[in-house]
C-alpha cells in the first residue's frame, strides 16, 4: 500500500534518505538511475495516481462516513445515526429496490448475451455482408444513453409512438409502457439489451474464431451434427468468453442510469439500486447520508462481481 | 477466414437444403439484426424533418409530407443548442487530451521506469474501473462545491481526469514492445521523455487513436457527473441540456423537437463511428474495461 500513499509524502521522504548515503556503495535501489528513475516515475504517473486516490479512492471511503449520518446535503449539521440508514434501507425499500435491481441485471445481461451468441454465431458463418452487420450492431454500443432514450421514448409512446400505431394497425392492444411499473422495467430492459448486443456479438465472435477448425472437423467427420458440435465443442471452449461477458454486462448493467433518468424517471417499477442512489441525493430529498449507504452498499455488489474477474482473468491466462 | 472453415466443416455446398440453411440461419438473421439496430436511428433522423402534424396522427408516416428543420429551430429556441454543443466540444476535447497524456505518461512509468511496488500501484490504479459516477456522486460533488467547482467547466472536467482504462491498454501495448528499441534509446542518452516523445510514442499510433477515440465517445456521452455538477444552462453538456428540452416539452408535437436533439448528440459520434470504427471497436472489447 506504501506506493499509494500519495505523490507528497513521497516527495518529503526522499531528500531526507540521500545524504544518509555518502558511501559509495550504495544500496542498488539508491544508484543514480535508480533515483532518477524514482523521481521520473512520480512526474509521470504521479498526477493520474492523485487524481485516482482524489476522486475515486477518497469517495469509496467517505461515503463509508458519510453512510452513518443523518445529513441533508448542503447542510452545515449532520447526526450520527450508525448503522441507521443501512437499517431503514434493508427494512423499508431496500427488498423492492433490490429486486428490481437483481430482475434487471439478469434481464439484461442474460436478453445481451443469449441474443449475442446468437448473432455471433450467425456472423461467424462468414456469409457476405457480414462485415457490414458487425460494425451495424456494434454501433449502439457508443451511442449515448441519452440520445438512445429519447428515441424509444418516442418509439414507445402509446399514442404517438411507431411501435403502437403499428400495434393498433393490427388490432392489438397497445401497452401502456410508461404507466405500468413491470412493463416500464421491460422497456428499460429491452433498451438496454438492444444498445449492448453488437458488444457481446462482437466478443462472442472473437471467441468463435478462435476455436481450432480442425476439432470442429474432427467432429464433423465423426458424424456430429451441427448441434452437436455447438453444445458439445463451441460452447464449452467459449466459457472463458461467457466468463468474460457475464461480468462485464454485469458491471455495466449495474450502472445503467442515464437510462432510466431519460425515459422512466418517476415509475416505480424502474427503481433500481444505482438510480435510486441519485435520487436520494440529488432527486429532491437531498438525503446525503442515506444516499451514501445506498452507494457503499453498490460499491460491495461490484466490488465481488469484479473479483470474480479477477479470478477469471488468471483463469484464462493459464487456458491459453 | 471463417467462411472458409464454415465450408470446411459443412457438407457440399449447393444443395437445396444448404441454400435454405444459408438464408433462414444466415441472411434472414443478418438482415433482421441490421434492421433492428439502423430502424429506430433512421426513425430518429426522419422525424426530426417532419412537421408536427406528422407526429399527432394514427397513421404511418414513414416519410416526412414535408421536410422541414423547424424541429431544431425549435429546440435552438428553447435551450441554446450552439452553446451546449461548444461547452461539449471543449469539455471532450480538453478531458479527453488530458487523459490521454496521463494514460500514455502513467503506462510509458508503469513499464520502463523503475520504480518498487509497481504492481501493487497498478492494482490501485485498477480499482478505478470498479467505481463509477454513481458510486463517486456525493463526496466528489462535496469536494468539487467546496472548491467552487459548479457550474465551471474545470468542475466538469477535473473528476472524470484519473484514468484507468487507458493506462491499461497502454500499459498491455508497452509489454508487448521490444526490449532493443529502448536500449538502443538509452545508449545513445536519450532520457525517457525523449524515449517517450520520440520512440515509444510513434510506434503506438494505433493504440493512441484507440485510447483517445473511446475517451472522446465515453466523455462526449458522460451524463450523470454533468448533469449533478451544472444547473445554469450555459454551462451544460449536450446530453444535458438534452434533458431539459424534455422538460420543457408541453405536448408531445414535442417529438420531433427531441428527435432533432437526440440527433445532435448521436450523429457525430455516429460518424466518428463510421469512419474509425476499427479502433474503437478493438479499445472496447479488449480486454473490455471502461
Amino acid at each position: 500500500m506504501e506506493p499509494t500513499l500519495g505523490v507528497e509524502s513521497a516527495l518529503r521522504a526522499e531528500p531526507l534518505r540521500v545524504p544518509a548515503t555518502g558511501s559509495r556503495r550504495r544500496p542498488l535501489w539508491l544508484s543514480r538511475r535508480r533515483r532518477r528513475d524514482f523521481w521520473i516515475f512520480l512526474a509521470f504517473a504521479g498526477p493520474n495516481i492523485g487524481l485516482i486516490i482524489a476522486f475515486c479512492w477518497r469517495p469509496v471511503i467517505q461515503n463509508v462516513q458519510y453512510s452513518l449520518l443523518d445529513w441533508t446535503l448542503g447542510n452545515k449539521k449532520a447526526f450520527f445515526v450508525g448503522l441507521g440508514n443501512y437499517v431503514e434501507f434493508f427494512t423499508g425499500e431496500g427488498g423492492k429496490v433490490l429486486l428490481t435491481t437483481l430482475v434487471f441485471t439478469v434481464a439484461t445481461v442474460g436478453g445481451s448475451m443469449v441474443i449475442g451468441l446468437l448473432l455471433a454465431l450467425v456472423l461467424n458463418r462468414g456469409i457476405a455482408g457480414t462485415t457490414f452487420a458487425r460494425s451495424a450492431v456494434f454501433a449502439p454500443f457508443v451511442l449515448s444513453y441519452v440520445g438512445v432514450g429519447l428515441v424509444w421514448m418516442f418509439i414507445f409512446d402509446p399514442t404517438f409512438g411507431v411501435l403502437s400505431i403499428i400495434l393498433k394497425h393490427l388490432g392489438a392492444a397497445v401497452p401502456q409502457w410508461f404507466t405500468d411499473p413491470s412493463l416500464s422495467l421491460a422497456m428499460i430492459c429491452i433498451v438496454f439489451v438492444w444498445k449492448n448486443l453488437g458488444y457481446c456479438a462482437v466478443i462472442y465472435l472473437a471467441g468463435l474464431q478462435s476455436i481450432p477448425s480442425d476439432v470442429l472437423e474432427a467432429a464433423a467427420i465423426d458424424g456430429a451434427g451441427r448441434w452437436r458440435r455447438f453444445w458439445r465443442i463451441s460452447f464449452p471452449l467459449l466459457s472463458p468468453t461467457t466468463f468474460f461477458l457475464l461480468v462485464t454486462t454485469m458491471l455495466s448493467s449495474l450502472q445503467a442510469f442515464d437510462l432510466i433518468r431519460i425515459m422512466t424517471p418517476l415509475s416505480p417499477g424502474t427503481l433500481t439500486l444505482m438510480y435510486d442512489v441519485y435520487v436520494q441525493a440529488f432527486g429532491g430529498y437531498n438525503r446525503a447520508g442515506y444516499s451514501s449507504a445506498l452507494a457503499t452498499i453498490l460499491f460491495v455488489i461490484l466490488m465481488v462481481v469484479t473479483l470474480l474477474q479477477m479470478r477469471f482473468i488468471e483463469r484464462r491466462v493459464h487456458y491459453a | 477466414m471463417s467462411a472458409v472453415a464454415a465450408d470446411r466443416i459443412g457438407r457440399p455446398r449447393i444443395t437445396p437444403r444448404g441454400v435454405l440453411g444459408e438464408v433462414f440461419a444466415g441472411y434472414l438473421p443478418l438482415v433482421a439484426a441490421t434492421l433492428i439496430v439502423a430502424l429506430p436511428l433512421l426513425w430518429m433522423i426522419l422525424s426530426s424533418f417532419k412537421p408536427p402534424g406528422d407526429i399527432v396522427t394514427q397513421d404511418l408516416v414513414v416519410l416526412p409530407t414535408q421536410w422541414t428543420t423547424n424541429a431544431y429551430q425549435t429546440a435552438s429556441a428553447q435551450v441554446d443548442f450552439p452553446r451546449l454543443f461548444l461547452n461539449s466540444a471543449i469539455i471532450t476535447i480538453v478531458g479527453a487530451a488530458i487523459k490521454l497524456v496521463l494514460a500514455l505518461t502513467t503506462a510509458y512509468a508503469l513499464v520502463f521506469v523503475q520504480f518498487p511496488f509497481k504492481k501493487v500501484i497498478f492494482a490501485g490504479i485498477l480499482v478505478a474501473l470498479m467505481v463509477p459516477a454513481q458510486v463517486s456522486l456525493i463526496p466528489n460533488y462535496t469536494l468539487i462545491a467546496g472548491l467552487g467547482g459548479v457550474n465551471t467547466y474545470w468542475g466538469i472536467i477535473l473528476p472524470g481526469l484519473g484514468t484507468a482504462f487507458g493506462t491499461f491498454l497502454f500499459r498491455q501495448h508497452f509489454l508487448s514492445l521490444p526490449k532493443e528499441l529502448l536500449e538502443a534509446a538509452e545508449m545513445d542518452g536519450a532520457g525517457h521523455f525523449t524515449r517517450l516523445l520520440r520512440i515509444v510514442a510513434p510506434v503506438s499510433a494505433p493504440t493512441i487513436a484507440t485510447v483517445a477515440l473511446v475517451t472522446i465517445v465515453n466523455e462526449w456521452n458522460d451524463y450523470l457527473w454533468p448533469l449533478v455538477v451544472v444547473g445554469r444552462q450555459d454551462m451544460m453538456t449536450l446530453p444535458v441540456g438534452l434533458t431539459l428540452l424534455k422538460n420543457t416539452e408541453g405536448d408531445v408535437s414535442a417529438y420531433p423537437v427531441l428527435m432533432a436533439g437526440a440527433v445532435v448528440v448521436i450523429v457525430p459520434v455516429l460518424i466518428l463511428f463510421a469512419f474509425l470504427q476499427r479502433y474503437i471497436v478493438s479499445g472496447l472489447t479488449q480486454g473490455a474495461v471502461r
